[in-house]
C-alpha cells in the first residue's frame, strides 16, 4: 500500500547532474534501434526517451516521485510524457530535480480505486535553461491515500 | 519524407521477433533494472509467464517512427501509454499518423498520432505527438 506524504506534493526534490555522453548515447539508441546516422561521432542530439537513463545516476525511478513510496507489486506504469523545450547534445551537462506534482484517486472499472501519482522531472542546461520536461503517471491498484 | 499534411500516413516500422537479448539490451542502456524485465524467475513469482518487454523500450522503437521524418531536433512532445504487455517473440509495428498542421511558436507544427501493435494486432503502446515541420 501507499506511503504518502500529501506535504511534499509540488516541492522539488534535491538536484543531480548528468552528463551527455557520446557513448551512453550510442548505446541507448542502438537499444531502441535508432537508425540515425548521426549517431556515429561528434556531439548528436539524445534520442527523444534518453532522458530515462537518468535511472543510471539516481538509483530508482521512482526517486523521481518525491515523498511517495508505491507497493510495486501492484504498480503501473500508466503513461509518460516528455516535453522538448531546446535541443540536448552530447557534450551537454543536464541538471535535474524532480517532483511529485499530483496524487489522486479513482475509481476502477472492475471495482475497487486507482491511486494515480503525476511525476515531473525537470532538466536544465549548463547554461541553466529549461531544455526539458519529463513527466510520467504512476498507477498503483487497489491503494489507498494513508495520510 | 512525408509532405506533412492532416491524414498523413507515416511510413511504419517492424521490430523483431523481440528477444530476452533486446530487454537485456535496453535495461543496461536506460539503468531500468527492473528483474521483472531480465528474470524469468522472479517474473514468474510476479505471475507472468515469462519476463516481457520494457514499455519505454517499446516507446523508444516507437518513436522512430516520427524521428525518422522530422529529425531529433524538430520533436517537440512526445507522450505514451502503455497497454499490453510485450513478450518475448513478439513482433511489434509501430504505425504513425499526422493528425493537425498549424502554426505556433514560430514555426509550422503537426500532431500525430502513434500506436504500436503486437503480431494480434493488440495495442502495446499508443501515443502522440508534436513536430515542427522541417523547413
Amino acid at each position: 500500500m501507499a506511503e504518502i506524504d500529501r506535504a511534499v506534493i509540488g516541492q522539488w526534490g534535491p538536484p543531480a547532474t548528468m552528463v551527455v555522453e557520446l557513448g551512453k548515447v550510442r548505446e541507448f539508441a542502438r537499444a531502441v534501434q535508432d537508425d540515425a546516422a548521426d549517431y556515429a561521432g561528434g556531439q548528436p542530439l539524445a534520442p527523444p526517451t534518453f532522458l530515462m537513463t537518468i535511472a543510471h545516476w539516481i538509483g530508482d525511478l521512482g526517486a523521481t516521485r518525491t515523498g511517495i513510496k508505491l507497493d510495486y507489486r501492484r504498480l503501473l506504469h500508466g503513461e509518460q510524457e516528455f516535453e522538448y523545450v531546446a535541443p540536448i547534445r552530447v557534450g551537454d551537462v543536464l541538471t535535474f530535480r524532480s517532483r511529485t506534482k499530483d496524487v489522486f484517486e479513482k475509481q476502477g472499472k472492475r471495482g475497487g480505486s486507482m491511486l494515480f501519482v503525476v511525476g515531473e522531472t525537470e532538466f536544465r542546461d549548463q547554461q541553466g535553461a529549461v531544455v526539458a520536461y519529463m513527466r510520467n503517471v504512476a498507477i498503483e491498484t487497489q491503494g489507498a491515500v494513508a495520510g | 519524407m512525408a509532405a506533412f499534411e492532416e491524414g498523413e500516413t507515416l511510413e511504419p516500422i517492424v521490430v523483431g521477433p523481440l528477444t530476452r537479448s533486446d530487454f537485456v539490451r535496453y535495461a543496461g542502456a536506460s539503468g531500468d533494472f527492473n528483474p521483472i524485465h531480465h528474470d524469468d524467475e522472479f517474473a514468474r513469482a510476479a505471475g507472468n509467464p515469462s519476463v516481457f518487454g520494457h514499455g519505454m523500450l517499446t516507446a523508444g522503437l516507437l518513436a522512430r517512427v516520427v524521428t525518422r521524418q522530422v529529425g531529433r531536433e524538430n520533436l517537440r512532445r512526445y507522450t505514451v501509454r502503455f497497454a499490453t504487455r510485450v513478450w518475448p517473440g513478439d513482433t511489434v509495428t509501430c504505425q504513425g499518423r499526422i493528425t493537425r498542421r498549424y502554426d505556433e511558436g514560430g514555426e509550422t507544427r503537426v500532431d500525430g498520432e502513434l500506436v504500436a501493435v503486437n503480431q494480434k494486432g493488440e495495442t502495446a503502446v499508443s501515443g502522440s505527438f508534436t513536430a515542427a515541420v522541417p523547413r
